[in-house]
């Protein structure tokens, strides 16, 4: 067993966790954060993307203790009580889901892209997802949604 | 996942003490490719030394010669330099299409070469570069460094801590990308250096990384997409799979070739 400290959604956390233990399976079973899904558990489908100190990552492909330090941003840190944080209310907005097992990692993803990007193209939007899968969709909503969700990021004075 | 013991030292040499000290131990980069391969028990370590605390083994640096890359710099951090985009933005580009975007905030250029999987993206660009791998014992000259299927010429423990890149006149890399995975089903990275123009290949060859020579002979006389459109590769000894025959590989190559040299 190690110890680990770190923040996750602003709060510290300090824990005794094996090595072994993924970052995904820290937060959804040590700290009951299960917004955070595991989807094909290979790094490939993005069900379980968090942000690690402001960028991206594949939850199910970093192990607890490298986080140690780190502030990690979960799902269930967006909204600000019953409101929705802008890129989650344009999801539902834009119906950029259907059975939603993918939407935490879409919305964490799509955080990230308007980071670097805040007015993406949709060629910009599609490049992106490219590490997050949806089995549903068909993918036309979510990209409406994420443009969405990046204007209204950018206030009401950029979207004209 | 087999248990093992975590270390995260914050010095080279501590980090190499470490993996000494093990029975069996291994470092810890990105974890792209070795996270998964402990995941799915294809690999089992007593230790693994995480070497994301290491300062040393970070950044960027350019000046009048090159470009240094230490070990531990991820690919979104090469694709986004300003310094390495204006002097080897072929590199640049290669770092922004490796994997996806997540895979990109973790992945590592010394893991990456570390591993040299075969049909991995850096080593294409250090062998057309004429890269030199920097080691916490020693210089290794990328011409001897990929040594076949994820063998490099790396001794036991040890450590990666940069890659040197000279400067280019002209470089660029054209990747035929798996959609699944983003490995690539054949890549080609083009140089134009001081005299001489080279070409190397990845994803083609179960062995990993190899030179074109004929192709080079002909951009070193003449840098022009036509120069090696017409060149066609023997498809002997190249991969065939689910994904491309060797056949179809050897026509990607050319095409690749002639996409790079265009772009580049």
């Amino acid at each position: 067993m190690i110890q680990v400290s770190l923040t996750v959604n602003g709060a510290s956390v300090t824990a005794e966790i094996e090595p072994r233990m993924l970052l995904v399976q820290f937060l959804r079973e040590q700290l009951r954060l299960t917004g955070t899904h595991v989807g094909c558990d290979t790094s490939q489908c993005g069900a379980c993307v968090v942000h690690v100190d402001g960028v991206s990552v594949k939850s199910c492909t970093m192990l607890a203790v490298q986080a140690q330090g780190a502030a990690v941003a979960t799902i269930e840190g967006l909204a600000a009580g019953e409101t929705l944080h802008p890129m989650q209310a344009a999801f539902r907005a834009h119906h950029g889901l259907q059975c939603g097992y993918c939407t935490p990692g879409m919305v964490m993803s799509a955080l990230d892209l308007v980071r670097h990007n805040p007015d993406p193209s949709e060629r910009a939007i599609r490049d992106w997802l490219d590490g997050n899968l949806c089995r549903c969709t068909g993918y036309q909503n979510i990209v409406k949604a994420i443009a969405a969700g990046a204007q209204a990021m950018r206030g009401p004075a950029a979207s004209s | 996942m087999h248990a093992f013991n975590y270390h995260r030292p914050t010095s080279i040499e501590d980090a190499t003490k470490a993996l000494a000290a093990a029975a069996d131990g291994k470092y810890l980069a990105g974890g792209m490719t070795l996270i998964p391969t402990l995941k799915q028990r294809l690999a089992r370590q007593s230790d693994l030394i995480d070497l994301a605390a290491i300062q040393q083994l970070r950044g960027i640096r350019d000046d009048k010669t090159g470009v240094s890359i230490g070990a531990m710099t991820t690919h979104a951090e090469l694709a986004a330099s300003p310094a390495l985009r204006a002097k080897l933005g072929g590199l640049a580009r290669l770092a922004e299409c490796i994997g996806d975007p997540q895979v990109r905030n973790r992945g590592t250029i010394g893991g990456a070469l570390a591993n040299n999987d075969p049909a991995a993206d850096y080593p294409a660009a250090c062998l057309a570069l004429g890269a030199t791998i920097v080691t916490d014992r020693r210089e290794i000259a990328a011409d001897g460094f990929f040594k076949g299927l994820f063998e490099t010429a790396l001794d036991a423990g040890e450590l990666i801590t940069g890659v040197r890149f000279p400067l280019a006149r002209k470089s660029a890399y054209a990747k035929f990308r798996n959609p699944a995975s983003g490995y690539a089903i054949v890549g080609v990275f083009v140089a134009q250096c001081s005299g001489e123009s080279r070409v190397a290949v990845t994803g083609a060859r179960q062995s990993g990384v190899f030179r074109i020579e004929e192709m080079e002979r002909a951009l070193t006389k003449s840098w022009s997409p036509d120069a090696v459109a017409k060149l066609s590769v023997t498809a002997e000894g190249l991969n065939a799979d689910i994904h491309a025959s060797a056949v179809y590989r050897a026509q990607l190559i050319t095409v690749m070739a002639r996409r790079a040299v265009a772009a580049a």
